[in-house]
């Protein structure tokens, strides 16, 4: 089964300063997100396969978009995230369905790479409701300047029988980060962690 | 006057294949650009603010041509547009103000040739407010079919001493529309009414 997809929205948001001191490059973070057909809204559906192949489709076309609209190579990408908000007639597991089988393996390769776990959340929603999409290192999950998130919204979904899906894509950390731990220079990569 | 002080920009694109009714050949794009600027007045009653226009006129006309070239760089495609500010909470509405004619003037100059004024909206809120910026018709006020609106905002901001200046674009019709009116082919009189 493939994703029926009402819209796709594509946000570009990019930090030229903080306070009062200039981010040179600006720090720039990219969500994409798409409002897909819940096929199994208002009914309890023990095999939720067509879930995950959607959700495998989505990570390639969502992490695409990000890159695309930050204009940037795949490799150039620095941190990812995913989250899922489910409408009313779904239930939260469609949203981990969608997320957590399939949609990893796709959304790596349109970052090339990407060591670490895909950082995630997810909720049951409405139209309008906020979305906050974490997002962390993608190669290293304890890189400390790039734990951060992405607030999404649309005011017209998820409608009751919609599922709103997000990837976010980042070429940057925080733009002030200041708190140490690891950083992307001295991190390593392999194991996903460091 | 001060300089522009430009702390981050936000632009969104939707396309819209859809919504609840027949998949359009061609998805229609929504797209918005917003940027959060210093408010050169906040805090104080200043009489004498219209200086501030000229410095806000290269930006619109950069916001206009980054956002044609974020849906898809052709801006020949464009059919309705519109405008909007939102003022942080140390500012007054008539600051909002300010916008209407660099914003207007670049958005027309981007497009080449468009008659009709363009609709727009403004208000005072604290940081996350989101605005409703009307669409309507780059050429003709009254094509029902083009009259629309589009929701932005951002979770961080205007902050107190900040406002920020929206442009938005479609290109084309509401996805569904059969509300009758005055159609885009039907436009005449070429008075940016009718």
């Amino acid at each position: 089964m493939s994703a029926k997809i009402r819209k796709i929205a594509v946000f570009v948001e990019e930090t030229l300063t903080e306070m009062g001191r200039e981010i040179s490059p600006p720090t720039r973070k990219a969500c994409a997100v798409a409002v897909i057909e819940n096929p199994f809204a208002g009914e309890y559906v023990e095999d939720l396969t067509p879930l995950m192949d959607i959700g495998a489709e989505l990570g390639t076309t969502l992490g695409r978009r990000c890159v695309e609209a930050l204009g940037i190579q795949p490799s150039e990408a620095e941190s990812y995230g995913k989250s899922a908000m489910v409408g009313e007639n779904g239930e939260l597991e469609h949203a981990a369905a969608i997320l957590h089988p399939k949609l990893g393996a796709p959304l790596r390769k349109e970052v090339e790479k990407g060591a670490a776990l895909v950082a995630s959340s997810k909720k049951m929603g409405s139209p309008g409701q906020v979305l906050d999409v974490p997002l962390g290192h993608k190669d290293a999950a304890y890189v400390r300047t790039h734990f951060d998130g992405m607030e999404v919204q649309l005011n017209d979904a998820p409608r009751a029988n919609e599922i709103l899906v997000a990837v976010a894509v980042t070429d940057s950390g925080r733009p002030l980060p200041r708190v140490g731990g690891l950083t992307q220079d001295d991190m390593v990569g392999e194991d996903g962690l460091r | 006057m001060p300089k522009l002080e430009i702390r981050k920009t936000l632009i969104s694109v939707e396309d819209v294949f859809h919504e609840g009714g027949p998949v359009a050949d061609t998805p229609l794009k929504r797209g918005a650009i917003v940027t959060v600027i210093k408010n050169p007045f906040a805090g104080r009653y200043e009489p004498e603010i219209q200086g501030f226009m000229e410095d806000l006129k290269p930006l619109g006309r950069k916001m206009a041509d980054d956002l044609i070239s974020a849906m898809g760089g052709d801006a020949s495609v464009i059919e309705g547009f519109g405008k909007g500010t939102i003022v942080g909470e140390a500012g007054e509405i008539e600051h909002g103000a300010l916008w209407h004619a660099p914003g207007g003037y670049a958005m027309r100059d981007a497009l080449g040739e468009a008659r009709a004024i363009v609709p727009s909206t403004k208000k005072v809120g604290g940081v996350g407010t989101r605005l409703d910026v009307p669409v309507t018709h780059i050429n003709a006020s009254y094509v029902r079919s083009h009259f629309d609106s589009i929701e932005v905002g951002l979770n961080d901001a205007p902050k107190a001493d900040e406002m920020a200046v929206i442009l938005v674009m479609t290109t084309g019709a509401r996805i569904h529309n059969r509300a009758g009116g005055l159609a885009a082919e039907d436009i005449k009189d070429m008075d940016g009414l009718r």
